[in-house]
């Protein structure tokens, strides 16, 4: 079977132009996830809680692409769940195009939901495998009354699949007989069924084969440009953020530790952290990675149940003194646009 | 370096409701002692089982390691000897790093006895010479606090430290040749770093040969002396990492260093991504598999499949085109 090539037709478009500095689309404002962990079977209590996210704030920009990276339980996903109002966050503000969603009654929530989209990791587990593909995009359309036609419907349907590069007549498959990158085309699908504004991307690549991956990102790209769309790209691969995204924040143990513009946070790292991860990821190219300096993180991640006092990372750090252990850095604008919480950097 | 393993004409195959699988279909390629190889290739291509193969870890029925196939290690044909010399091998001088730290320790036993135990059985040391070079084994991989780690269960390390368990199980009994399949992918990237570092370090020190199967063109980079890379369950192209990253000669390969993005590249330049998907291995017909998603084919192309030819200096490619895609300057990345 000869797959889709929509991301070779688009071959000709610019490269990805930076958004103009302009209002922001999103805004998170301290936001905190924490959940509380129990034990016990039949009378559960409380034994501590978990700080998966504590303290984020951040702005993404109409047409920008934020990336969010960290390594497992960084409290990257629960940012993005937060923002999708999947999870309630224990305090916190998410403004989304001036309204602060968490003031809203869960029943005006529904018509904001619309608008942010979500695309998982896993295409074998994010679709139901008892629906065809054209009942899976045709279901949020009838929710949400984008459509109120049936017929003008499934002429929508078929072309959401195009769009995504998938023939026609894949809307009447089910998930088992598509491979995992078709699978992937229509989770995308799904997501832009609803004309959203916003779309986060939890690790929206990740599970993919490198040549598949490819497309799918060059997929990524095109609807960015053609529906004017604004991402949250959630992903550990630091490859693929500093290829898509506009400006990346480094998260770790739920904390934001620098942010700043893609080209300024990968040529000019500042906190430990970031330098750590970013030695940390191989070039594909042996003579560019026999030259380069590689420095290996010592330890790993401390429980986000009981995290170090002071500055999360000072227990790995190279450059911590002892103060680190006391206070808890700020994030400080160092450079116009680049944010780092380390007192040891300026 | 004298030769430690042979593959020579390498088939197995599957057995399913869907037709035979040809998952891999005809490879071969040697490894050297203490030398670090790595394959590389696509979900499906064939590189995993092509390892499990060597040990014969190829569950029957379905699977098949077809007549003819050969696979020497130092000199003797691992899948022709019977099951108690197998078994010796297994573990002992041949041992295996698999991707899954959490599914390949038995959950229910201490890391000390599932340490121990290997040892007994391939070294034949007593309880407590075991008991000693445990300890020792979990200092070298980096295990704090040894000896109490040792009366530890799986579930009390992290996946980091468990694929250290992992590396000090692989080592224990002095193997000649460690296979490690896919051992970073389920970790994080510090973590990774940290892993392969350590194995390197490792099979440096002791002369240990490493067969490295993943799908991480960065890891291959900046692992491995020597590359193959496969496609639909055969070798397309063989050489030093060098020669497979500067100046490759197979479309295939070209085609994997273009769709990666690199970090160190200056933002905003497209991907250029391999069109189309992987073959079906049970309808693989005559002709080169790649033939299908690749810009230079030919009807040649389609008649007959290419065979591996000598490139130059060592480097081997299966591709009609080789000569005329060594004068494409462009195409090294």
């Amino acid at each position: 079977m000869n797959a889709p090539t929509h991301a070779s037709t688009a071959f000709e478009h610019s490269p990805p132009h930076e958004p103009v500095a302009g209002e922001s689309l999103l805004e998170v404002r301290d936001l905190k996830k924490h959940f509380p962990v129990v034990e016990g079977v039949v009378f559960q209590r409380a034994v501590g809680q978990v700080k998966a996210v504590d303290g984020v704030s951040f702005s993404i920009r109409k047409g920008e692409t934020l990336g969010l990276v960290g390594e497992s339980g960084c409290g990257k996903t629960t940012t993005g769940r937060c923002v999708l109002q999947l999870e309630r966050p224990t305090s916190g503000e998410i403004v989304f195009d001036g309204v602060n969603l968490e003031e809203l009654p869960d029943q005006e929530l529904i018509a904001w939901r619309r608008k942010i989209q979500v695309i998982f990791q896993d295409p074998y587990s994010s679709l139901n495998p008892r629906m065809k593909i054209g009942t899976m995009l045709d279901e949020p359309m009838r929710i949400h009354g984008i459509e109120s036609n049936p017929s003008r419907r499934r002429r929508r349907i078929a072309e959401l699949l195009e769009i995504c590069g998938l023939p026609e007549k894949f809307a009447d498959r089910y998930p088992h007989e598509m491979s995992g990158g078709q699978r992937q085309r229509v989770g995308i699908a799904r997501a832009l069924s609803l004309n959203p504004e916003f779309i986060v991307c939890d690790e929206a690549v990740s599970a993919l084969d490198v040549s598949i991956q490819a497309q799918v990102i060059n997929l990524l790209e095109d609807l960015r440009h053609e529906f004017d769309l604004t991402y949250l790209f959630i992903a550990h691969d630091l490859s693929v953020v500093h290829h898509l995204c506009n400006r990346v924040a480094v998260m770790y143990l739920g904390k934001i530790v620098e942010l700043a513009d893609s080209k300024e946070l990968f040529g000019n790292p500042m906190h430990p952290y970031t330098k750590a991860l970013l030695s940390a990821v191989p070039i594909p190219d042996p003579v560019v990675e026999a030259k380069r300096a590689h420095q290996t993180l010592k330890g790993e991640v401390p429980s986000p149940m009981n995290p170090p006092p002071g500055c999360v990372f000072h227990p790995r750090c190279q450059l911590a003194v002892e103060g680190c252990s006391r206070s808890e850095p700020e994030l400080r604008e160092l450079r116009p646009g680049h944010w780092v919480a380390c007192t040891q950097v300026s | 370096m004298s030769k430690l393993l042979e593959v020579q004409d390498l088939h197995t195959r599957f057995h399913t409701t869907e037709g035979v699988v040809r998952a891999v279909d005809g490879i071969s390629y040697d490894v050297s002692e203490g030398e670090t190889v790595a394959i590389v290739g696509e979900s499906g291509c064939g590189k995993s089982v092509g390892a499990m193969s060597i040990l014969r870890l190829i569950p029957k029925p379905p699977g098949e390691i077809v007549e003819g196939s050969r696979i020497l290690f130092a000199g003797e044909d691992l899948l022709s000897m019977d099951d108690d010399r197998i078994r010796h091998i297994r573990g002992g001088q041949i041992s295996m790093v698999f991707q899954e730290p959490m599914t390949s320790l038995n959950p229910v036993l201490t890391i000390g006895l599932q340490l121990t135990e290997t040892m007994m059985l391939h070294l034949g040391l007593d309880q407590a010479a075991a008991d000693r070079r445990a300890i020792e084994l979990l200092e070298m991989v980096g295990i704090g606090e040894a000896e109490r780690r040792l009366r530890q269960y799986p579930h009390h390390f992290s996946g980091g430290m468990r694929q250290r368990v992992m590396i000090a199980l692989a080592l224990s009994c002095r193997p000649r040749l460690i296979i490690a399949d896919e051992p970073t992918t389920a970790l994080d990237v510090t973590i990774q770093a940290q892993i392969l570092e350590l194995m390197r370090t490792l099979t440096h020190q002791m002369g240990v040969a490493l067969i490295i199967i993943t799908h991480n063109l960065g890891v291959v980079a900046r692992y491995a002396e020597r590359v193959i890379v496969m496609y639909a369950g055969k070798i397309v192209e063989t050489g030093t990492a060098e020669q497979i990253y500067h100046r490759p000669r197979h479309p295939y390969t070209i085609g994997l260093l273009k769709s990666v993005p690199r970090m160190d590249m200056a933002r905003g330049k497209r991907l250029q991504p391999i069109e189309g998907q992987p073959p079906d291995l049970t309808r693989l017909g005559e002709g080169c598999p790649y033939r299908p998603r690749c810009a230079w084919a030919e009807d040649r192309c389609e008649r007959s499949t290419p065979a591996l030819e000598n490139v130059g200096e060592g480097q081997i490619a299966a591709c009609f085109n080789h000569r005329a895609l060594a004068d494409k300057e462009s195409l090294a990345v």
